[in-house]
């Protein structure tokens, strides 16, 4: 099956040149929140991938219908439905992980990037380009949050989905877990590391500086 | 003297545009200014010059510390030979002290000043000199324990995220060398705090090898009675590490566990007295941080509930980073207010919050470090609100004037 240009760039660009965390800069509360282990951010990626996956597909069929008044009413009702859903998927299924994520969950509701792309793409496009829009901008979100939670789960304790990497003999040779790793601070400066990267590498998105 | 300038003349067309090592051009560069006076000047705008640039500035700065520098290695080795109950020659401590000390200034310098050289070569820029001073504060700053790796690791992000993300010496927001000892005081708490780190008990290159005597206890004065369960400071006693009492002047010289560059408060003034003689550092804020530290501890001495809220004010001032930071750290003239009045708040207000961390937070029984960084954000906040009503008050003096 192949795409057409535009869809590829509703699928790809979010995961690169139009990220919603690094270039947009949207979601950075939840970035910093739940990426102190690796696990809880795949299952914040996962989730938010979802909801804004099928939330895109409703709204963009609900769009010609929708009154323009009460659209972002609508819109939210449908974003809590689905965030309702995941999140009772969690408590019978991962419940450990669902108490880590604790209010986060729920607070995919006010996640930015999730009114954005609705607003932004879902009310002027077909369903199947918004889906697309949808799962891009959830695995743009998501490869953030595991990078930042890979390097932090890593750093801070030694450790990756629950287990032990680094070996015995660091720690005996005095190598110690940074603990300053599972503080939001050092998340906020991976997230600004990533971004530094992105940019060198990027040097359309540097922006004017006088 | 005049024989080195010979040889830098001489080498020197080897480093400019079309030399061999022309790529070097930042290193030599340091070199030279760094022994030498340039002897150009800026050619637009209107200066004042005198011999003093920013380096021989570092370089007072580097002079001032090493009273406290000198006392805190021998403190080092005293400490040292009394946990492991050994007597020994006063030279013997000095240089147990000294070649404890000396790996982490040859760390904290190699790396920081490796990135300086590094990020100024890339972007062909002068190597700023910023680093000389926070490179000899940070090896004071941290406990003599602390593994070479972490003071590198540190050195290393705070050089980069405190200072050169932010364009360089004389950009940083934060004071650099506090930076580090955050990074490790957050990053490493067993490292850093707690009564295992402020004493040397092992040897050292195989130096003063011993076992520690019965009774040792490695706590700082400031942690001792921060976890005191005394009712009162009248029924607490300051303890040395082998239990015998410490007495005023033992804290005023320096011989009482800590870093290295706190703990004497007698080196500390002496290094205040150049700072202050050659206009290097500002009287106000200095005096500002005592008087802020006075003002907190006389108040909540007039309601105090425990050991730590009854001490008298002039401990506060002996005792942990204080002085040192009042001395050392609050007058870093990038990070601090630079307008007169503007020091006056500063200052106080580091003081203030100082004595109000360690009274209040029982988790930090040293608040000098905290209050700095704080009031270091501030800073540009409290000179914009100086000049604001430096402009108001002539402007209205104006009104007046035009009104007659």
């Amino acid at each position: 099956m192949a795409l057409s240009n535009k869809t590829k760039a509703a699928l790809l660009g979010p995961l690169n040149k139009n990220n919603p965390v690094i270039v947009q800069v949207l979601g950075i509360c939840s970035a910093l929140a739940v990426t102190s282990k690796l696990e809880p951010s795949l299952v914040m990626a996962v989730a938010v991938t979802v909801v804004l996956a099928l939330a895109n597909v409703i709204i963009s069929m609900l769009r010609k219908t929708i009154p323009n008044r009460i659209r972002i009413i609508v819109q939210l009702v449908v974003i809590a439905a689905l965030v309702t859903i995941v999140s009772e998927v969690l408590k019978a299924y991962a419940y450990d992980v669902n108490k880590q994520l604790s209010v986060f969950v729920g607070l995919i509701v006010t996640n930015c990037i999730l009114m954005g792309r609705l607003e932004a793409f879902a009310l002027g496009n077909g369903p199947w380009p918004s889906f697309l829009d949808g799962i891009g901008n959830g695995l743009g979100y998501g490869w953030i949050l595991v990078v930042v939670g890979f390097f932090r789960e890593l750093l801070g304790s030694g450790e990756l989905l629950g287990y032990r990497v680094i070996p015995q003999f660091m720690y005996d040779a005095g190598y110690a877990n940074n603990g300053l790793m599972m503080l939001a601070p050092m998340a906020l400066l991976l997230v600004a590391v990533i971004i530094w990267v992105h940019r060198a590498r990027n040097r359309e998105l540097y922006e004017e500086t006088n | 003297m005049k024989a080195l300038k010979k040889y830098l003349d001489k080498i020197k067309p080897n480093f400019e545009e079309g030399g061999k090592l022309h790529w070097l051009y930042s290193t030599y560069d340091a070199f030279e200014t760094f022994l030498f006076v340039p002897n150009t000047t800026s050619k637009t705008g209107v200066h004042i010059h005198d011999a003093r640039d920013s380096k021989r500035t570092m370089i007072i700065v580097i002079l001032a510390l090493v009273p406290a520098l000198l006392v805190g290695m021998y403190n080092v080795g005293l400490q040292h030979y009394m946990a492991v109950g050994q007597d020994v020659t006063l030279l013997t401590r000095f240089v147990y002290g000294l070649i404890a000390m000396l790996p982490l200034i040859v760390v904290s310098y190699v790396v920081g000043l490796g990135i300086e050289f590094a990020m100024a070569q890339v972007k062909k820029e002068e190597v700023a000199e910023g680093y000389l001073v926070s490179g000899m504060l940070i090896p004071m700053i941290v406990p003599i324990d602390t593994p070479l790796w972490m003071v590198a690791i540190a050195v290393a992000f705070s050089v980069i995220f405190a200072k050169e993300v932010f364009g360089g010496t004389g950009y940083n927001i934060f004071n650099v060398a506090l930076i580090a000892r955050a990074f490790l005081f957050f990053s490493y708490p067993t490292k850093m705090s707690g009564d295992q780190v402020w004493v040397r008990t092992a040897d050292t290159f195989g130096m003063g090898g011993g076992t520690v005597i019965d009774g040792y206890s490695g706590a700082t004065p400031l942690g001792q009675i921060a976890t005191t369960d005394a009712g009162g400071f009248g029924e607490f006693a300051f303890r040395g590490i082998t239990g015998q009492s410490l007495s005023i002047s033992d804290m005023f010289f320096g011989f009482i566990p800590g870093s290295v560059g706190e703990v004497s408060t007698f080196a500390i003034l002496l290094g205040a007295l150049i700072l202050i003689v050659t206009g290097v550092g500002s009287w106000k804020t200095m005096l500002s941080v005592f008087l802020g530290g006075l003002v907190a501890a006389l108040l909540v001495n007039s309601f105090a509930q425990n050991a730590m809220m009854e001490m008298p004010v002039y401990y506060h001032f002996l005792l942990g980073g204080f002085a040192f930071g009042a001395v050392f750290m609050a007058t870093d003239p990038v990070t601090s207010a630079r307008t007169e009045k503007g020091k006056w708040i500063f200052g106080f207000f580091i003081g203030l919050l100082a004595v109000a961390i360690r009274v209040f937070n029982p988790g930090y029984p040293e608040g000098m470090m905290l209050a700095i960084l704080f009031m270091n954000a501030f800073a540009p906040l409290i000179d914009f609100y100086v000049i604001d009503a430096n402009i108001k008050r002539r402007a209205k003096r104006a009104a007046a004037a035009n009104a007659i």
